[in-house]
């Protein structure tokens, strides 16, 4: 099993290494290069020819990528084109902020996902489980910034409880961090929690029709010994990939979520440096979202592998 | 009233009553709408009133003619991506099965690789490098939804091949492009159809939030994205301005969702054509 692990491990680093190189590739395909982009219509062949030497531009796309990924694996992603600044400075703190908006939904996320949706498939086809069909369909249907705005409304507005601008800073305490974010948090509590309640629900409603479940049944086994002992330890593997797919999902939500609230975090820096089109930051907040991303799933994998003793022997 | 053979349930219903409206105000818009997209006929953020059913939007505009432009655009673009999405994916999918060998093997890691970036990312960082237009939006959504048609397209393909009908035809020599038209395509029609309504739930509301986070179709174009961002400001005045246009998205994602969900139903209890396929 370790060797099986260590396998998966090696593949998400290696899919990692080809996703750092789409992305190169990405913001080197733009016809003219950064330099004349940026410098539009003032640039004189002098002036360029000096901006191409300074971001390093006059040497061949191949170097170009290993001096970047060098400098990544250093923590060092380069320079702001719009306002010069290191980008890890700007980068580092949001990237917490995002973490904490993402793990605060999450914590209230998963369990509630995962127990709503085992709740569901065993009350199948009656009305608590017809009624959160159709709820969840029309929350996942939904775009997140509608359900931030309907929020926005019930909770800030119509009862002011909680600030509709999740402005935090640094030297905030825990406590009011989690306050100011909460109707961020909440709203992608609502759209995770109804995904992942009906991917679980149906995960475990194909265990619940196996033939081994309806042995269980058929000895006589209570319904309660048969789901906890039979079908749950089966289902696992397939709750912790859509756990992960949520979690992944959870990190990209994120992005439409933040602007919505105006929460500082990699999402809000990103949309920002893609509008101003400052190509160095774009490139280093993909990286950490693409990263974050290809983590999740790997974790996944080997946790699955770890649940299901099936999966430890390869094929 | 009934469809394909089947008489829709009410939520089906709905749904198709919904689509239905929504596409007759796309294609009808300009001679619906009271006034012009880009006049401005009263305050800021006016209430409501007879000759401004839903009011003003953020620098005095009609509600109501924006919200009926914008159907044009959103749907409009939506629909021009998953067309172009399509067109894509089943043609690189199809022939990937029916070809098979280092064709399938290099189209498929390629897929593998785009998949394991967040198409969000994905989109904002080819926005980011070539600035935002319309076209630019379509193709870069098309590109990376086609990722998503290729993997159907090609499951189905791959089960499709190896049936005797498509082994005849091959060895009646028919090229290639014959085999995917004329045997391929048609057994592959019903689950495509409804992975299409998926797909254009999904590239709507890509569009609609690239828009809502201004970076997807620009001023002074309207479009539900990003009147929502527009008329953002007005909920701290405690407006509902902005709700229009999200309520006017989230209702077209609903009603293709529960169309989608029926028709899904319809395929997995086959019944007379289906059975045959």
């Amino acid at each position: 099993m370790p060797r099986l692990i260590a396998t998966r491990a090696a593949l998400g680093v290696l899919t990692l290494l080809a996703v750092s190189a789409v992305i190169f590739i990405c913001t080197q395909i733009l016809p003219g290069d950064v330099a004349s982009a940026v410098l539009g219509q003032q640039a004189t062949p002098e002036s360029l020819q000096v901006f191409r030497q300074e971001l390093g531009l006059d040497k061949p796309a191949y170097i170009r990528y290993f001096s970047w990924l060098f400098g990544v694996l250093h923590g060092d992603f380069g320079i702001a084109l719009t306002n010069q600044r290191n980008i890890i400075e700007e980068l580092w703190p949001r990237f917490l902020n995002t973490l904490f908006l993402a793990s605060y939904a999450a914590v209230l996320a998963v369990p509630l996902g995962v127990g709503l949706g085992i709740l569901s498939a065993l009350r199948e086809g009656k009305f608590s489980d017809r009624f959160s069909n159709i709820v969840t369909l029309i929350a996942i249907s939904v775009p997140e910034f509608f359900v931030g705005y309907i929020l926005i409304i019930l909770f800030a507005i119509d009862f002011p409880w909680f600030p509709s601008l999740a402005t935090v800073f640094e030297g905030m305490g825990v406590g009011e961090r989690l306050y100011v974010a909460t109707l961020p948090a909440l709203t992608l509590v609502l759209v995770v929690t109804a995904h992942m309640l009906r991917m679980t629900r149906s995960s475990v409603l194909s265990i619940m029709s196996t033939p081994y479940v309806e042995m269980a049944f058929l000895k006589g086994l209570t319904r309660s010994r048969v789901i906890g002992r039979h079908a749950l330890p089966n289902a696992a593997g397939p709750i912790i990939s859509v756990v992960a797919l949520d979690l992944a999902y959870l990190v990209v939500g994120v992005v439409v979520v933040e602007n919505v609230f105006v929460y500082p975090g990699v999402g809000q820096y990103m949309v920002d440096a893609v509008s101003k089109r400052d190509v160095p930051v774009v490139q280093a907040c993909g990286l950490v979202f693409a990263a974050v991303f290809v983590g999740l799933n790997t974790i996944a994998d080997i946790l699955s592998i770890i649940v299901n003793p099936r999966l430890r022997h390869p094929r | 009233m009934t469809l394909f053979g089947h008489r829709p349930p009410l939520f089906a219903q709905i749904g198709l009553a919904i689509v239905v409206i929504n596409l007759l105000v796309a294609i009808f818009g300009p001679w619906l709408a009271p006034y012009d997209q880009s006049q401005s006929v009263g305050d800021t953020w006016a209430p409501s009133s007879a000759h401004m059913l839903l009011g003003a939007d953020q620098i005095g505009r009609d509600m109501l003619t924006r919200l009926i432009y914008g159907a044009r655009m959103t749907i409009g673009i939506a629909a021009a991506t998953t067309a172009l999405s399509f067109l894509i994916g089943i043609t690189l999918g199809f022939t990937a099965a029916v070809v098979g060998k280092w064709v399938d093997v290099a189209l498929s890691r390629v897929v593998d690789i785009m998949l394991s970036i967040p198409q969000l990312i994905f989109a904002l960082i080819i926005l980011g490098v070539f600035g935002s237009s319309i076209p630019v939006l379509i193709i870069t959504i098309a590109v990376l939804d086609s990722t998503r048609v290729f993997r159907l397209a090609r499951a189905l393909g791959m089960n499709l091949t190896v049936l005797e009908f498509v082994e005849a035809a091959r060895l009646r020599g028919e090229g290639l492009w014959w085999v995917i038209r004329r045997e391929i395509l048609p057994n592959a029609a019903a689950p495509l159809i409804s992975e299409f309504g998926l797909r254009f739930c999904f590239n709507f509301l890509f569009v609609a939030a690239l828009s809502f986070l201004g970076i997807g179709v620009q001023p002074p174009y309207a479009d539900w994205g990003g009147m929502v961002r527009d008329n953002a400001p007005a909920i701290n005045f405690g407006l509902y301005a902005p709700l229009y246009p999200a309520l006017a998205i989230a209702a077209l994602t609903v009603g293709v969702n529960l169309v989608v969900d029926w028709l899904l139903s319809i395929d997995a209890r086959p019944s007379g054509a289906q059975a045959e396929m």
